[in-house]
């Protein structure tokens, strides 16, 4: 019977006793490390979320590279094709102006030749008809020389006039 | 599953270290013992029976009853070795609030009587020591030179002062606080020096400490609310064991019985009533007092949910003290067999079940102390009801 | 009182056999839990404790009534 009775002094001595050492406990055991697990915790719990950032802002910089690159190629290949455009551009318009100038050039020619040409055949006209008239006047000399010969002819004329 | 199986293996860790070290004490207590008594007669085991069997059994059977609830129960002396005046024994103050106040001397004062036969005088009061409790001193001694009168059951019927003495398990107590802070306040302490790092016996803490937090308080209690009891946990948790372990060495400033006493079960079970109760919620008195049942129920349902309230820690006070006290009288009563067969040639079979008893009981130490934290948990998260969902 | 003292034994043995039962039922069905699911022996090992437990307290409720009496 003597064993199932709790004593008072023990009751008392055990709650004094089992506080303090609560008390001491929490601020000199419980509380560091606890502390010191949870700050460990939260060291490993952002060590792996810092590394999945880093993960993923390799991707991302993966991704961005990889983006440049294609970029940057496909503004190349358009320089490129510009280029080329230009080329042919140019070559084609100084393939045009080369042959419109020499088509201007023998244009040019054709009527420089001709010009000459014409004043070539009107200064050949105009010696031919000095030559015919002073051959004609020549003619019209001897013809006329005698008074018969004016006489003849001016009646041929007058006869002619007289025909018409 | 992992931590689970870092905690197990640390417990582990802790019986294979603990276990040759205190085997090795007892088996050499008990071979003491069985040498020793067998050059004096086997009546008076030296380590158990001297103060309580010398003056009433005298020479006659050897009780073993009387001395293993003798060596179980609370004392207001230590005795560490040897007989009477030749043999050492610790003093310890008694405290006692009486009708004249504080009174205040030591134990030594009663010269080792136990039967009312001396008397001391203290601010013109008189005490006697009978069985272990104080009494005030009848006028004249009976027939047997005690001055106690009895009832019909031999129960003394003087009256108690208040009896607030530093008994055996008080001094136990304070013995497993100084070696609780020798623990740790090093362990606490050493992750400031080593920034964070559990070294040295922080690391034998940790694995402990975070069993507690991660097995016994996390699941039970919750997540919003484990850390506001945890430092009430933890501090049961290593106050149950220590003292547990304390209880199975069995020589001189340890060997109490401090957590097989049924005050000290009582409080601490206590203190799980008074947390349990307090940090209830509006769901938990809900439950208890607006039960979801049919109303002509209520008659019978509040009365069980009321004793429920009560019985969960008067379940914990019974199962600490019982395990723990059995364990001892278990081991007691091995050890007594030595003296019961009147045989020195008993004792290999004594020793053998003694050493196979405290393997067994270094188990219980932890589990108990495991069972008392973890249901202290489970209560305590059972108080906080979830309206929604019952 | 010898009476009383040899009843109170007895009682306490039946609470042992009792409480005996009760915990191997206890320990067998968790071992076949566990068997049938390893993965959850953490959770089943806690609940087998726990109901261990209360058997048992219910046992030391016979042996504390045998020591009041005896």
């Amino acid at each position: 019977m003597d064993l199932v009775t709790p004593a008072i002094g023990l009751v008392f001595w055990t709650t004094l006793v089992f506080i303090i050492l609560l008390v001491i406990l929490r601020k000199v055991a419980w509380k560091p490390i606890l502390t010191a697990v949870e700050e460990r915790e939260a060291n490993i719990t952002n060590a792996l979320r810092s590394a999945e950032m880093a993960k993923e802002e390799m991707l991302a910089l993966k991704a961005d590279n990889d983006r440049i690159l294609r970029e940057a190629r496909i503004e190349r290949d358009g320089i490129l094709k510009d280029a080329r455009e230009m080329k042919e551009a140019i070559m084609k318009e100084a393939r045009e102006k080369s042959a419109e100038q020499s088509e201007k050039m023998l244009a040019d020619a054709h009527e420089a030749i001709h010009n000459q040409k014409m004043a070539a055949i009107t200064e050949l006209k105009n010696q031919v008809a000095t030559l015919s008239i002073e051959i004609a006047e020549k003619v019209l000399r001897k013809e006329l020389e005698s008074k018969e010969k004016q006489q003849s002819l001016v009646d041929s004329l007058l006869k002619e006039i007289g025909n018409n | 599953m992992g931590r689970k199986a870092i905690s197990i293996f640390a417990f582990l860790t802790v019986f294979c270290l603990a276990t040759p070290m205190m085997a090795q004490d007892e088996h050499a207590d008990h071979s003491n013992d069985s040498t020793h008594s067998a050059v004096v007669d086997s009546h008076s085991e030296a380590h158990h029976a001297s103060d309580a069997s010398a003056h009433e059994e005298g020479e006659e059977e050897f009780n073993a009853a009387e001395v293993i609830m003798h060596h179980i129960a609370d004392s207001h002396e230590f005795h560490a070795w040897g007989e009477g005046e030749n043999g050492f024994t610790l003093p310890l103050p008694i405290i006692l609030w009486t009708d004249a106040g504080l009174v205040t001397f030591l134990s030594s004062e009663f010269h080792h009587d136990d039967a009312a036969h001396h008397v001391v005088e203290k601010k013109s009061q008189r005490f006697v020591k009978y069985h272990d409790k104080i009494y005030y001193a009848s006028e004249t001694a009976n027939e047997h030179g005690a001055y106690v009168s009895y009832d019909e059951e031999h129960h003394p019927t003087n009256i108690k002062p208040l009896d607030f003495s530093i008994t055996k398990n008080v001094f136990s107590m304070l013995l497993s606080v100084v070696l609780i802070l020798l623990i740790m306040i090093p362990a606490g302490s050493s992750y400031k020096k080593n920034g964070g790092i559990p070294k040295g016996v922080a690391g034998f803490i940790e694995p402990l400490v975070l069993f507690v937090r991660d097995d016994i308080a996390r699941p039970n209690i919750g997540e919003e609310r484990y850390k506001k009891f945890l430092p009430y946990l933890l501090t049961v948790f290593f106050f149950i064991w220590l003292n547990n372990l304390i209880g199975l060495v069995p020589v001189f400033p340890f060997s109490s019985n401090l957590t097989g006493n049924i005050a000290v079960t009582f409080t601490l079970a206590f203190m799980t009533l008074l947390i349990t109760n307090f940090s209830a919620n509006k769901g938990y008195w809900k439950h208890i007092f607006l039960p979801h049942v049919p109303l002509w129920l209520y008659p019978i349902m509040i009365p069980v949910e009321v004793i429920g309230i009560l019985s969960k820690p008067f379940a914990l006070m019974i199962r600490l003290f019982a395990n723990i006290s059995a364990g001892h009288i278990i081991i007691l009563s091995l050890t007594a067999l030595i003296f019961i067969f009147k045989s020195l040639w008993i004792s290999p079979v004594s020793v053998f079940f003694v050493l196979f008893m405290n393997f067994i009981e270094l188990l219980v130490a932890a589990l108990q102390a495991y069972i008392f934290t973890l249901l202290s948990a489970l209560f305590i998260g059972l108080a906080h009801v979830e309206e929604e969902h019952h | 009182m010898g009476t009383i003292t040899g009843i109170a034994a007895i009682g306490a043995g039946l609470a042992v056999i009792g409480a005996g039962m009760g915990i191997g039922r206890i320990g067998g069905s968790a071992m076949d839990a566990i068997a049938r699911q390893p993965e959850a022996a953490s959770k089943i090992q806690t609940n087998m404790i726990i109901a261990a437990a209360l058997v048992e307290g219910a046992a030391l409720f016979a042996v504390v009534v045998s020591l009041l009496v005896a």
